[in-house]
């Protein structure tokens, strides 16, 4: 599903590389997750994947499906099936909830070349998806993200994801933010969506979010690279011990 | 957005070739059809008087900095083909409204509705003057006389001098539809000077709405006095056409308790100078001034300028300006916004934002926020930016799968959404913000 390899990337305006030779493959239907010391690139690698401005990639590809993410503009990414799940979802005053979600839900089916949903259908299936992650109706009135809480940003993000139906999902710090009750809705909204075509690569600080969406691999990224790639037990280990032994180790 | 500092111009612009003020304003006034009057003949003559004594405005004028006056100055404006669509604006069209329409700035009575309506008295001016009395002899030209001092505004005197026609409104309940003028266009040069009295009396309530297209050139006064618990709400959505050359004054007398919403939508023009003097006398009363401007250069110039000046004159009011200006390719907008909190007016509550949304580096915004306070009791602030497009939320909106132009619309209606809340009715708000998404849509590719 997504293959990174060897990717190099620095700040466009400053002379600063982050990500030095990252290597990664999640194949579809997983679920991996990237731990790592604050630094890492951790939050880089999601921007550039995603196709944020003011990253210049050096060296080093990163493709979908064999196709090259690099190339596109962002909005072409999600209609390639990304989706990237922000630790600071964005507040923007004046504009619905809903038509926000309506716009990009058939932007993305127009892109793909499919038929675009008329308002009803897509009241009845963002109605749905909306109470299974708890949002009210009143939510989903509001601006977009403006006087929600924390946690309803994030609960947000996963209700954007839940009705966008991207493939590749990629979760910047979800977790960062929430409370346990609101992080057991977040990762129940995950692991609905997870599936044989769909794939995770969940960013997080705490093993405790991986409690809730077993990951099938975990990796340790540290100074812009994989250093280390294991089972949910080197999550248990980080935990544990800190980074500090694993680094030793790598290097 | 992000904050920058308020950009002004460090030179006077100079004006090359321009007559002598007397003699400009001696043309001025041989090009214009001065109607003698009916009740408002004293009126018109100390007007003209007025106007005499001011001369017309030159760049030496405090509030003249940054508009170029010259073309308002001109005798008579330059011919403007009329374009296809000089029909009725279809905004509001559905709704159930009182319709007066004026073709070329005179009352045209057949395309028009029954003047009739429960609660309301309506006259044309034009009609009206041809009477010694009637109850806005007391208003016309009055409010404008007040609105002289201490700023003088020469083009609302001329206007008061040579009003052509206007409506005459004078509201004593609520009436159950709004008033709406259209303007239509019919010629190629037409010099319109319209001129509006509305008179809402004590606990009465009023829409009055404003659309469609003046005329070459247009000046425009509404004179407006709200009793004790009288409300006035005012929409005006300028559909200007490309080539298009404006100004307007709005006056308003708020008593106590009254309140007044004053919205203004305007699109593209030429040159556009808006000007609202609020006089708040009475105790309580409540006074939001707002606009939405959108100004794309490339559709020949833009210039947009908002002028106001708000007094505050009794205890416990409360005044809002939200200003909201679009530039793009150029377009240069303008802010001059004045409160003034009197000796004794305790408890005041004044707040005034003007923002401009800069689409590229090509346009400028230039704002001057202005507050006097004589009282020590008040509450007053003010604030203004200039900014880009939040790249942040273009992300965030484009990472979704919006296109980039689509995520640019959001982001301009966003900018904007503070100054549409200034519309209290709802239905009303939904309109204008349909009418805007449309107008950005067609011109997010350009």
């Amino acid at each position: 599903m997504l293959k990174i390899d060897n990717l190099h990337v620095k700040l466009e305006e400053e002379d600063k590389q982050i990500l030095k030779g990252l290597s990664l493959e999640v194949p579809a239907g997983q679920v991996h997750a990237i731990m790592g010391p604050n630094g890492s690139g951790k939050s880089t690698l999601s921007y550039v994947l995603s196709g944020r401005d003011g990253y210049e990639v050096t060296e080093g590809s990163a493709t979908l499906d064999g196709e090259s993410l690099l190339d596109m503009e962002p909005e072409e990414r999600a209609a390639a099936g990304l989706f990237l799940a922000f630790q600071y979802p964005v507040e923007i005053p004046g504009v619905g909830n809903m038509t926000f979600l309506r716009t990009a839900v058939n932007a993305q089916r127009k892109a793909r070349g499919e038929a675009e949903l008329s308002s009803g259908e897509f009241l009845k299936i963002v109605r749905a998806k909306a109470a299974e992650l708890q949002i009210s109706p009143d939510m989903l009135k509001r601006p977009v993200n403006v006087g929600f809480s924390g946690g309803e940003k994030k609960r947000n993000e996963i209700l954007q994801m839940a009705m966008l139906e991207p493939r590749m999902c990629i979760m910047d710090e979800t977790d960062s933010g929430l409370d346990v009750d609101a992080m057991r809705l977040v990762s129940d909204g995950v692991n609905a969506l997870r599936g044989p075509d769909r794939s995770f690569l969940v960013i997080t600080h705490y093993q405790r979010l991986l409690n809730h969406i077993q990951p099938d691999v975990v990796h340790i990224m540290a100074d812009g690279r994989i250093v280390k790639s294991g089972g949910p037990e080197l999550a248990l280990q980080v935990e544990e011990e800190g980074y500090g032994d694993l680094l030793a180790e790598a290097r | 957005m992000a904050d920058a500092a308020v950009r002004t111009k460090d030179q006077t612009p100079t004006v090359e070739g321009s007559p002598k003020p007397a003699n400009a304003l001696d043309a001025r006034l041989a090009a214009l059809t001065l109607p003698q009057g009916g009740f408002t003949a004293a009126a018109r003559r100390d007007a003209l008087a007025r106007l005499r004594e001011m001369g017309l405005p030159g760049p030496r004028d405090e509030y003249w900095r940054y508009t170029e006056p010259r073309a308002f100055n001109a005798p008579v404006p330059q011919p403007i083909p009329l374009l296809d669509k000089e029909a009725d604006s279809p905004l509001f069209g559905d709704r159930d409204r009182l319709k007066l329409v004026f073709v070329d700035g005179r009352f045209d009575a057949a395309a028009s509705d029954d003047l009739a309506l429960e609660g309301i008295q309506i006259d044309t001016l034009a009609d009206a003057d041809t009477r010694q009395d009637h109850w806005a002899a007391d208003l016309y030209g009055r409010l404008e006389t007040a609105g002289q001092t201490p700023v003088r505004r020469p083009f609302a005197a001329l206007n008061t001098a040579a009003a052509a026609d206007g409506v005459l409104i004078r509201v004593t309940s609520s009436p159950a539809r709004p008033v709406h003028v259209v303007h239509r266009r019919a010629s190629e040069d037409a010099d319109v000077v319209w001129h509006h009295v509305i008179r809402v009396e004590e606990g009465a309530e009023l829409t009055f709405l404003e659309t469609g297209m003046v005329g070459a050139r247009s000046n425009g006064v509404i004179e407006a006095d709200l009793r004790p618990g009288a409300r006035l709400h005012h929409i005006t959505a300028k559909r200007a056409g490309h080539q298009k050359l404006g100004l307007s004054h709005l006056f308003v007398r708020v008593a106590e308790g009254a309140l007044l919403k004053s919205f203004c939508l305007s699109v593209n023009g030429t040159l556009m100078r808006h000007e609202a003097v609020i006089d708040i006398a009475g105790d309580d009363a409540v006074a939001h001034i707002a606009a939405a401007v959108l100004g794309d250069g490339n559709v020949g110039a833009f210039h947009h300028d908002d002028t106001v000046f708000i007094t505050h004159g009794a205890e416990r009011c409360e005044s809002r300006q939200v200003f909201k200006k679009v530039l793009k390719n150029g377009a240069e907008g303008v802010f001059q916004g004045k409160i003034l909190v009197k000796p004794g007016a305790q408890k005041t509550d004044g707040y005034q934002i003007s923002q401009a949304l800069l689409l590229d580096e090509r346009s400028q915004f230039l704002a001057k926020p202005e507050l006097e306070i004589y009282a020590d009791d008040v509450k007053c602030s003010h604030g203004s930016t200039t900014g880009a497009i939040d790249e942040e939320a273009l992300f965030y909106l484009r990472s979704r799968g919006v296109p980039y132009g689509r995520a640019i619309v959001f982001l301009v209606l966003s900018f904007l959404a503070d100054a549409l809340e200034e519309i209290e009715d709802e239905d009303l708000r939904a309109e204008i913000n349909d009418r805007l998404e449309a107008w950005l849509t067609l011109h997010a590719t350009q």
